[in-house]
């Protein structure tokens, strides 16, 4: 059934796409989580709060409600706390030093052919498949 | 009002997309990295799904240069590489393969990734807290480096 899984991958790549084109054609903003929640917490975006908050509700609680529509929903994420807090602390620096993660220059970049976004996309590509070939077939920890 | 409605209804459909493309499952992220291992292609087919849209939007975007709602559409940034977008990228990458967990995912997971979904997202919170300081103290000491060394 992997096949399966890459129509259901396509449309909720469209989904995705869609609320991004909303968030810039409505708002006139780039739909990027690591942008919305860090202008938020650091204080950059406070002129934008309330429309940055609105999204973060939309994302964070919609996903919940969904749950019902299927047999079962399972993350998979690690319980090795460790790694989720040095990913943690990766994921955030990185982003913010980078102005932007998988939504923001990813499906956002790529599409408006930004070279920033599109090298920032081959970049965290690249180092996340070297750290799953070392951590994963060399040390094997995750 | 409105914009903060619209905002809600773009996260709302940005979370559900995540939740139907089965992005939220941490294994399936590290499947597509993991290129000499069970290489797992979905998030390839994600993506694409995702840029289509995006890229009319873009051009929708280019012909009228004002968003709905008044304000101007956001203007492409000098596109420059430097060191902090690539380094920046370079680390987001590192944490992203280390649990298969990206911004959007983890806060769409916020409630279905148990007490280990709540750990990353304080680490990464902290960590967007401290980066303008962080990046202060760096500027501050290469100057003093600089200045010193003259």
């Amino acid at each position: 059934m992997i096949e399966q899984d890459w129509v259901w991958g396509f449309v909720g790549g469209l989904m995705i796409g869609c609320a991004g084109a909303l968030y810039l054609l409505v708002n006139g903003r780039i739909m990027g989580a690591s942008g919305i929640l860090g202008g938020l917490v650091d204080g950059s975006g406070r002129s934008t709060w309330a429309e940055r908050l609105a999204f973060l509700a939309g994302l964070i609680l919609v996903p919940p409600l969904m749950v019902p529509l299927y047999d079962r929903v399972d993350t998979r994420l690690t319980d090795n706390i460790w790694l989720l807090v040095a990913a943690g602390l990766l994921v955030g620096f990185g982003t913010r030093l980078a102005n932007g993660c998988t939504s923001g220059h990813g499906v956002c970049g790529i599409s408006r052919l930004s070279l920033r976004g599109i090298m920032a996309t081959v970049a965290y590509i690249l180092a996340g498949g070297v750290v799953v070939l070392a951590f994963r077939h060399w040390l094997g920890v995750i | 009002m409105k914009r903060s409605f619209f905002a809600a209804l773009s996260g709302a459909l940005f979370g559900a997309g995540l939740l139907v493309s089965g992005m939220i499952d941490t294994v399936k992220v590290q499947g597509w990295l993991d290129v000499f291992g069970d290489w797992d292609p979905t998030l390839a087919f994600v993506m694409g799904g995702a840029i289509i849209p995006m890229f009319v939007a873009w051009r929708i975007a280019a012909a009228r240069r004002v968003a709905v709602l008044g304000n101007a559409l956001p203007e492409k940034p000098e596109q420059t590489l430097d060191g902090r977008l690539i380094w920046g990228s370079v680390l987001f990458g590192a944490g992203w393969g280390l649990v298969g967990l990206c911004p959007g995912p983890a806060l769409a997971a916020a409630f279905l990734n148990g007490w280990g979904g709540v750990v990353f997202l304080l680490a990464m919170v902290a960590a967007m807290v401290a980066t303008p300081p962080i990046l202060r103290l760096i500027r501050a000491q290469g100057e003093t480096a600089w200045t010193s060394a003259r």
